[in-house]
């Protein structure tokens, strides 16, 4: 299990790669990688995001998926900092015996980080810089596990 | 004494990111009322609280929490990762 919060660019390709090599348990890998989208000109984005709880809210979301899916492994990459349209955010990945887990334990981490880890999204565009809003579908996405 | 956090627009409304602050507050919504009354842009952070969540030591709590023993508040918007 892995998880970073870092300002750094990551390599996906090559985290899927080296996530990839199974030790024999796994049957299947899923891989979610989130991109900042650069719609209504939006021409930059800075993530803030509380050092400290930040490690330990990605922590829990990451032991709440181990205790109810069986997982060989996990990882979570989340970036703060600037970035631009294009740019890679986060990435989830998720090993299992069965894809079934596989692909419900990286929602279920997906649905989690969207309103359970403490990070903010600001964006900057033609008409100046605007903190992103939370939607009641994120927080209603939660109800379902 | 008890170190408060402020984290995106209320880090910006308030302007500024933490501060120690000196309080006999029992619960969060005492000491949002404490600092409400200290200056115009505390209680303009803190005019809409459904559009703030609160953290105690850095677990999600909720404004009717007790403050004793804490040693960390931190007041933000509804968290927008992924």
């Amino acid at each position: 299990m892995d998880i970073r919060v870092q300002a750094a660019p990551f390599d996906f390709g090559a985290e899927c790669g080296r996530f990839g090599q199974g030790d024999g348990r796994a049957g299947a890998v899923v891989t979610f990688l989130g991109l900042v989208r650069g719609a209504d000109g939006m021409s930059r984005m800075e993530i803030e995001h509380y050092p400290g709880m930040t490690e330990k809210a990605l922590a829990k979301i990451a032991e709440d998926a181990r205790a109810r899916w069986s997982l060989s492994d996990l990882l979570i990459i989340h970036r703060y900092g600037p970035l631009a349209p294009g740019d890679a955010i986060m990435m989830v990945a998720t090993a299992a015996r069965h894809r079934k887990a596989a692909f419900e334990a990286a929602e279920f981490l997906m649905d989690y980080l969207k309103s359970r880890a403490p990070f903010w999204k600001k964006e900057f565009g033609p008409d100046g810089a605007e903190w992103v809003q939370a939607k009641d579908d994120d927080e209603a996405a939660l109800d379902r596990w | 004494m008890i170190d408060v956090l402020y984290f995106a627009w209320v880090r910006e409304r308030i302007g500024l990111p933490r501060e120690r602050v000196e309080t006999d507050a029992a619960t969060v919504a005492e000491l949002i009322e404490e600092l409400k009354a200290r200056e115009d842009r505390y209680a303009l952070a803190f005019s809409d609280l459904r559009a703030l969540r609160v953290a105690l030591d850095q677990e999600l709590s909720d404004f009717s929490a007790p403050l004793k023993g804490v040693r960390e508040v931190a007041f933000f918007p509804p968290m927008t990762g992924g």
